[in-house]
């Protein structure tokens, strides 16, 4: 056991560091509004001119060739800086491992470069109206049209992040209707400036447009927007939603500098000496927060030392999901609690603290439990595929 | 950067592993709570022989000259096993802070015999009501006012105290200091008795991560063969749930664990905060898994014919022992916020 960083790691830390504490921007709207989302393109434009957007990918296609370790100090820094989240993570942490797996040269070739400079987003057609956590329900068809050489897209994908706001959609589509659930569906990727494309965003719990329907009315789609083969889509799939569900979204590092800050929250309306029974009531409940991130960056460390030597994490990735998700629910609701009464302030009061952030990411942090499989379905999996319990 | 563990310290564990599995079954454990004395003195020898006993003593003591992140995994042993014997308080505690803060002489009187398994020791930090196993200990080291003492266990005068573990033995414990030889005073004392005071929680906080991971393990054992409406219980969402929220909660305090030893035996900073956390974390995960591992039992775990009920109630005992989570929960506040 050696918990040390390498000097070389180090040096990568101060470097990363050094930039990003010039750079980061602070104070940007939220990315999930147009506007904002431009201004978070444009924040990741700048990332990527000086190759921090994706640190941890071949040279060759905008990255640094960064090892797991540096990835994890990049986050890590980058959180600490106070970064914004990522408008670009379904395309960086959820698409492209998938690319880079299944993709041709081509596709790579094509995709991995745009997506590093965000010159192409990419959103994420997972879900529709009838197939949730039920994936493998999905009904929205892709016809083949061997005389176009492509595929031909009707149906409804929708819960899309930022859909509204992105250039191309990847996603599932029933390509052989006769197959049994599992097979018969392919891994698409899909221009939404395609003729028959409609989007329509639709406002988030915390009013922001950050969800959106789309429409497919026979939407064309050419054979080199096939990811993985023709009816090998779920299993394709599968390889990104364990990228959604463990490491790659959720790095310890979002949840350790979030956790910092509540402490930091704690000891500043503690100074103040208003509501002192309220602040002191909680004192405990803020170190369990923040032990919670510190369990998950301990965790990761972990599971990061077993990965670099070959033991892939399986399904314990759902253990993972299910943990941070939680515990970001409870970090925020503590910080909620600390407010008291001012809590319910939104961005632009005069009278909210930290400008209504702690509620604006309590809402946001409520969608941990329900997104990239709920965490009922995620703690089916535990009990089935980590501890052995029969299906049925 | 690489936290795990190394082959060697695996490959010394599973043999401890395979000596508990033959020389404390859960009938050894059921044996402990009938006899009188508790112990069984071969069992220990055995782990003397394989030099766990000594394993935290330096080589001119007669031990292996190893550290608690070598020794974690031999409690998390212990703590599956329910071994009824003191190693977290003889291995984890004593020896080291013999072997480090004892005058050369004590050190050199007690270090080989404790080693090689002919002697047995136990500990009394004060706020500590009770000692454990005084009644087969040739040595205690207590602490009073402010002052480390080695009482000879002969000098001992007990009063036992029923704990709910009946392999547990635990006493009060009187003696007088002109029978007591000094270990250390003033400062020294002091860093003596927060380092063994941490040491002791990292070690019970591993032998609780073995115990919830024994629990669990019983626990998926019987709702797969026990069978209601015509199929295992186990294949019931509800049962499922209460079974990951447990794997949930071990998974995330053993890091923890780890963390902790780690900083113990490399000096980390923070090392108060490290025992804290994981000491909080590990004694609530235990607690959690004791409820899941009894509600999914149903009745039979609510008897004291099933094994189950040694590990629930040594769960319950070691989650409040060298602190409860409360205390450590406190304490990691403290340090964080004031």
């Amino acid at each position: 056991m050696d918990m040390r960083f390498t000097e070389a790691e180090e040096a990568f830390r101060a470097e990363a560091r050094a930039w990003l504490e010039a750079n980061v921007p602070h104070g940007l709207p939220s990315g999930d509004t147009h506007e904002g989302f431009a201004l978070h393109v444009e924040w990741e434009k700048k990332l990527f001119a000086d190759r921090w957007s994706v640190v941890s990918w071949p040279e060759e296609y905008g990255g640094r060739g960064a090892s797991l370790w540096e990835w994890l100090i990049f986050e890590e820094e980058y959180y600490r800086a106070g970064g914004p989240q990522r408008v670009t993570q379904n395309g960086i942490f959820l698409l492209a491992p998938t690319i880079f797996e299944f993709g041709t040269e081509e596709q790579k070739a094509r995709f991995l470069p745009r997506m590093a400079a965000a010159e192409d987003l990419w959103c994420q057609g997972w879900s529709e109206p009838d197939a949730g956590s039920d994936l493998a329900g999905i009904k929205s068809r892709a016809a083949r049209d061997d005389a176009a050489g492509g595929w031909v897209i009707n149906g409804q994908k929708t819960w899309t992040t930022r859909g509204a706001f992105c250039n191309w959609v990847f996603g599932l589509f029933r390509t052989d209707p006769e197959a049994a659930r599992h097979s018969g569906m392919t891994y698409l990727m899909v221009p939404l400036d395609a003729p028959g494309v409609t989007v329509r965003g639709v406002e988030r719990l915390d009013g922001d447009e950050g969800f959106a329907e789309v429409f497919f009315d026979d939407v064309f789609v050419s054979d080199e927007l096939v990811l993985g083969g023709v009816n090998n889509g779920w299993g394709v799939a599968m390889a990104t939603t364990s990228s959604e569900r463990g490491l790659t979204l959720r790095s310890p590092g979002r949840f350790c500098a979030a956790a910092d800050r509540l402490v930091e929250l704690h000891r500043r309306l503690a100074a103040t000496g208003e509501h002192p029974e309220r602040v002191a009531s909680l004192r405990e409940a803020v170190a369990q927060a923040w032990m919670e991130a510190e369990a998950y960056r301990l965790a990761t460390l972990a599971d990061v030392s077993g990965l670099v030597e070959g033991v892939s994490q399986g399904a314990r990735s759902s253990l993972t999901k299910i943990f941070w998700s939680e515990l970001d629910v409870n970090l925020n609701e503590t910080a909620l609690r600390l407010l008291g009464p001012t809590a319910e302030l939104i961005e632009g009061s005069a009278g909210a603290i930290d400008d209504g952030a702690w509620m604006k990411a309590f809402e946001f942090s409520l969608s941990g439990p329900i997104y990239a499989g709920t965490n009922e379905i995620q703690r089916n999996v535990v009990a089935e595929r980590v501890l052995g319990l029969p299906r049925k | 950067m690489r936290f795990a563990f190394t082959d060697d310290q695996l490959m010394f564990r599973d043999a401890v592993a395979d000596l508990l599995a033959n020389e404390c079954p859960p009938e050894k454990v059921r044996w402990s709570w009938s006899d009188d004395n508790g112990r069984d003195p071969q069992l220990w020898s055995a782990l003397a022989a394989m030099g766990v006993i000594g394993l935290t003593a330096p080589e001119a003591g007669g031990g292996l000259g190893m550290n608690e992140v070598d020794l974690l995994p031999i409690l998390t042993e212990a703590g599956r096993a329910a071994l009824p014997a003191p190693l977290l308080e003889t291995t984890a505690v004593v020896v080291p802070l013999l072997a480090e803060s004892a005058p050369d002489a004590l050190a050199a009187t007690w270090l080989p015999d404790l080693s090689d398994g002919s002697a047995i020791a136990t500990i009394s930090l004060e706020g500590q009501p009770f000692v454990v196993d005084a009644h087969i200990a040739d040595l205690l080291v207590a602490e009073r006012n402010g002052s480390l003492f080695a009482v000879p266990g002969a000098n001992l005068r007990l009063t036992p105290q029923a704990s709910v573990d009946g392999a547990r033995r635990l006493f009060t414990a009187e003696w007088d200091e002109a029978d007591a030889e000094l270990i250390a005073s003033g400062d020294a004392a002091a860093a003596a008795v927060a380092l063994a005071f941490n040491r002791g929680a990292v070690a019970a906080a591993a032998e609780l991560i073995g115990m919830a991971e024994r629990m669990i393990a019983m626990t998926v054992e019987y709702v797969v063969a026990r069978q209601q409406f015509g199929v295992p219980i186990g294949s019931f969402q509800a049962v499922k749930h209460h079974l990951a929220d447990a794997e949930l909660k071990v998974s995330f305090a053993r890091p923890m664990v780890w963390n902790a030893a780690y900083a113990l035996a490399n000096g980390e900073p923070g090392l108060d905060r490290s025992v804290s956390m994981a000491k909080c974390f590990a004694s609530d995960a235990a607690e959690v898994v004791a409820r899941k591992a009894l509600q999914c039992h149903g009745a039979i775990g609510y008897t004291t014919e099933h094994d189950l009920h040694f590990w629930l109630k040594r769960s319950w005992a070691l989650a409040a022992s060298w602190g409860d989570a409360g205390w450590h929960r406190r304490r990691v506040a403290a340090l964080l916020l004031d």
